[in-house]
């Protein structure tokens, strides 16, 4: 059984403009020990899927339909006490470090250290203090810094802050929210580096959210890719993003124009393009496939008939009509 | 008695209609005060608002023209003095004996007098300085800053009472004496407003072509900054009134032109709270109310206007 | 380092401003033609042995510049000049009606700040509907009330017509104390009217900007880490929410301090309490200058040292403050 099991979530928003449906339907698995990637452009809904995991919601947002099972547990049943058992514990969050998620006016340290006193109460301030250390070092800051405030250290720095409070309570789960974007990309390399060996050191779990597609192919172990609110591709990065094969690499086209639309500072420098055009207004999503009116190889059949999320290949799912010729090397 | 913070002049940004270089034409202006009109009198509280204005403007013009006041018509027997209010005496009498109600409606007139002409003093002060500051920067900015913050921590109350006791007692004093205590707020707002214009395209563009800086003031800046100090003064008044009211009370008013704070001095001092004269002491009390309510809750309302930003707690 | 630096600049500015303040007080009492002194010294309604005091304790037969210097001496003396109307030195008159000012201010400055605060915050974690409109009229009537009439209404209510507090003075004359505790009791009683004046009059706004302050900080990205971390509710809103909208919280408190003194001098008035207040207006009353300088002098330097005390909390609370 897998740790972490999404199924069928549906998250609904209520605008002044009326209720947008932001995840529609989306279902997920993550294994221990195993890294997730969410791929798709900003406002596919791929933060608001990760973060109704831990119920993080904004007050507007309401999780209409669909389960969430962690560890055999139903986290949309909990009541507010056990949730906060959950959080940090077993499911902690790595923020943008780039956004304002440390606390100004309390020290490096006091924030880390803080879910340790809360959840394990029993800690004495000398052990959340060692605890703190170790911390500091595995994600490479000077532990001398832990009495420094956030406004004193670099964008990278407190990208790793974030990642070492994330792991105080040594969780099972990270759900990371585009940890590296907004770093250079010498510290994006470092960044994704820690990453990578934490989870294969400490056997953790994590969910993996960026726009960047080469982010996720260096770290992710599996990726489900989303568009307008619905998961479009799922499946292993080696497969999804293996280089111009045929049987293997994406086979939905929006998956396909996303892999042009990064330079990869490792490979050859492939055509760039922006894929023109926009996502659809949520609040009244067209009938039929989603990314018809932006797809270079869409029919008739793909504004009327929604495609599903169909096997392709072993452990590959992807939800497009045309699927056999997008893997053939189309789109 | 100091005005409450606006928030508005930080960095916000002037009139739509200036985003076009050169001249702002007078047809956009006065969109933009019909904007501002159409916002204030939907708004419920720019509504209370008018409407107490309205009740304002009737009893200081129509007051004292149906019910004029003599001064001199005071009581020869000891049973008109301190009474309660009847059908020959609406509001009673004062220890005088002489007539509230009429004595009440003449006091308006000098409260709103002080009050408007202190605040025009103020707004003329700050507009100038603000201005000034923001325009000329560097070291004007900086020394005038400096003043403007001087005079912000002074307190206000006993600097305008030190001030009244030492220049003397009359309504001209007052009114100098409030209005050069009211200007820092103006001030300070009015320096952002031109700081953030003074940056914008349009005045770079008009100076490198060659534009005196005096032009520029008028031209360019001045009619953008006016909503903002407009809004400012409107809630400047209502301090200015309740200023008045406050020294006046405290003794320093002008003894001859009775404003509602001279009106509640005599009745504290002829112990009108102990014999319960409630008619002496409860009408001026709520004429200032009534009068600050009014232009503060339009000041408000246009504030709201020019700046969505502070609209309520949506 | 910069934290010095910080300080060093602050102590300054307020060392700058008490010169200021002082200066001011010169120009206007001592300075200026036809000013109160010399009007008064060479008016005849005081004794001549009164005028030669004067003359000798101002220095008025020296030129101005000298004047100012030894006007500065006095000042640094403590010599505050002599009340014409009391004929004894102003300093010994301030001592005694100071404390009882200060007893006033601090209770009524407390209270509106904590019953403010708190009030603010619960608005704030109650956004929109009957709470917050009612927050905002108030505050707006709040503004409109001048001090001195809610004083007096107050004092009619609840003094006269209902008997229920004291309204003159600071301790029930004549009284007899069988204990400690009785005369602070009586003094408690005469103290809670005219607190009660300042704290309804300035309330309102202060819970307006603690609200405001509040809701601003519930926004911030770092308050969903907070709640991430699985912390409880009262700890995410008074350790995380709270502890950054103490900022401009205390910048608030400062300006509230001036208002607060402004109306100290309108409730003492009203209430005949015996502080600086009620100083004032019997030195008004009886044009009483020397008394009427120095209580300005006070006024000023009390706003001012709260000032500077707010500064210094606002550096202790926000790290990024001791950098630039």
């Amino acid at each position: 059984m897998s740790l972490l099991e999404v199924r069928d979530l549906r998250v609904e928003y209520s605008t002044p403009r009326g209720r947008v449906v932001a995840v529609d339907g989306a279902s997920l698995e993550v294994d221990t020990g195993r890294v997730l990637g969410l791929a798709g452009e900003s406002g596919c809904g791929k933060t608001t899927l990760a973060l109704a995991i831990p119920r993080l919601l904004a007050r507007e947002a309401a999780i209409s339909a669909g389960s969430v099972t962690f560890d055999g547990l139903d986290v949309l049943a909990m009541t507010d006490e056990e949730l906060r058992g959950v959080r940090w514990r077993r499911i902690a969050v790595v923020f943008q470090g780039s956004m304002n998620s440390l606390n100004p006016v309390h020290s490096i340290g006091d924030q880390i250290a803080e879910p340790i006193r809360c959840h394990e109460p029993g800690t004495t301030a000398a052990q959340a203090r060692e605890r703190v250390t170790e911390l500091l070092d595995s994600v490479g800051i000077d532990p001398s810094r832990s009495r420094s405030f956030p406004h004193e250290l670099s964008g990278g720095m407190r990208q790793r802050v974030l990642i070492a409070m994330a792991l105080a309570c040594r969780p099972q789960l990270i759900v990371a929210d585009e940890p590296v974007t907004a770093l250079d990309v010498m510290t994006q390399a470092q960044i994704l580096e820690l990453l990578r060996s934490l989870t294969d050191r400490l056997e953790l779990s994590m969910i993996l959210i960026s726009h960047d597609l080469s982010v996720i192919a260096e770290v992710c172990d599996s990726v489900d890719v989303m568009y307008a609110g619905k998961i479009v591709e799922a499946g292993p990065t080696s497969t999804i993003f293996a280089p111009g094969q045929t049987a293997l690499g994406p086979a939905h086209p929006y998956t396909a124009r996303l892999r042009h639309a990064f330079p990869d500072i490792r490979r050859e420098r492939t055509f760039v393009e922006a894929i023109p055009g926009h996502p659809p207004d949520l609040l009244a999503p067209p009938p039929g496939c989603r990314f018809a009116d932006r797809c270079m190889i869409a029919v008739d059949r793909c504004r009327t008939d929604e495609p599903a999320l169909e096997l392709v290949g072993p452990g590959h799912r992807a939800a497009c009509h045309r699927s056999a010729l997008v893997l053939g090397g189309a789109g | 008695m100091v005005t409450p913070g606006i928030t508005s002049g930080l960095g916000s940004e002037p009139a739509p209609g200036s985003r076009a270089p050169g001249v702002i034409p007078v047809r956009e202006r006065e969109a933009e005060l019909r904007r501002v009109w159409r916002h204030v009198s939907a708004d419920r509280l720019g509504r209370a608002g008018l409407g107490l204005f309205v009740i304002v403007v009737a009893m200081t013009v129509a007051g004292p023209l149906l019910f004029p006041f003599n001064a001199a018509a005071v009581s020869n027997t000891s049973a008109g003095l301190l009474r309660p209010p009847s059908l020959q005496h609406w509001l009673g009498t004062d220890e005088l004996g002489r007539d509230l109600f009429r004595e009440f409606l003449s006091a308006a007139h000098v409260s709103l007098i002080v009050g408007l002409a202190a605040t025009a003093i103020s707004m003329v002060l700050g507009a100038a300085i603000g201005t000034m500051a923001g325009f000329y920067g560097r070291w004007s900015d900086t020394v005038l800053m400096r003043i403007t913050d001087f005079f912000l921590v002074l307190p206000q109350l006993p600097l305008v009472i030190a001030l009244a006791a030492f220049f003397g007692q009359n309504l001209a004093i007052i009114i100098l004496v409030i209005g050069m205590t009211g200007w820092p707020t103006t001030a300070r707002i009015v320096r952002s407003q031109t700081l953030s214009l003074r940056e914008r395209q349009f005045v770079t563009r008009v100076r490198s072509l060659g534009t005196s800086n005096l032009r520029i003031l008028r031209v360019h800046i001045l009619p953008n900054v006016m909503p903002l100090i407009f809004a400012n003064t409107v809630l400047v008044i209502g301090g200015a009134i309740l200023a008045e009211a406050t020294l006046s009370f405290l003794g320093l008013g002008d003894p001859v032109q009775i404003s509602w704070g001279t009106m509640l001095h005599f009745a504290f001092e002829s112990g009108a709270i102990g014999r319960g004269a409630w008619w002496y002491f409860i009408p001026p009390g709520v004429g200032i109310v009534v009068v600050v309510l009014a232009f503060t809750l339009i000041g408000h309302s246009i504030d709201q206007a020019l700046n969505p930003r502070l609209r309520g707690s949506r | 380092m910069s934290r010095l630096r910080y300080l060093a600049r602050k102590i300054s500015w307020l060392l700058v401003a008490l010169y200021g303040i002082v200066t001011f007080n010169f120009v206007l009492f001592h300075l200026l033609p036809g000013n109160p002194v010399q009007l008064l010294a060479r008016s005849g309604h005081l004794t001549p042995q009164a005028v030669a005091d004067i003359t000798r304790v101002y220095g008025l037969n020296h030129p101005p510049l000298e004047q100012y210097l030894i006007y500065l001496g006095n000042l640094l003396h403590g010599q505050l000049g002599i009340s014409f109307t009391y004929r004894e030195p102003v300093r010994a008159l301030l001592g005694q009606y100071l404390g009882n000012t200060i007893l006033l201010l601090a209770g009524a400055t407390v209270l509106t700040i904590v019953l403010g605060v708190l009030a603010g915050v619960v608005a704030a974690s109650r956004r929109g509907g009957g709470y917050d409109s009612a927050i905002v009229t108030a505050s707006v009537i709040g503004w409109s009330l001048p001090t001195f009439w809610t004083g007096l209404i107050l004092a009619f209510v609840l003094g006269v017509w209902l008997h229920a507090f004291p309204i003159f003075g600071m301790e029930t004359p004549n009284a007899v104390y069988t204990s400690q505790l009785q005369r602070v009791e009586d003094i408690g009683a005469h103290l809670f009217l005219p607190t009660l004046t300042l704290v309804i009059v300035n309330i309102a706004q202060f819970v307006l900007v603690a609200r405001a302050a509040v809701i601003e900080v519930l926004s911030e990205d770092f308050m969903l880490t907070a709640t991430a971390k699985g912390l409880l509710p009262r700890r995410i809103l008074w350790r995380h929410a709270v502890r950054n909208a103490l900022l401009p919280i205390v910048t608030s408190s400062a300006l509230l301090i001036g208002l607060v003194v402004g109306g100290a001098i309108e409730v003492e008035t009203v209430f005949s309490w015996p502080g600086m207040g009620l100083l004032v207006y019997n030195a008004v009353l009886n044009r009483d200058y020397p008394v009427i300088e120095a209580a300005f002098l006070v006024f000023a330097i009390v706003v001012l040292l709260v000032n500077f005390a707010s500064d210094l909390l606002y550096q202790v609370l926000d790290p990024r403050v001791r950098e630039a």
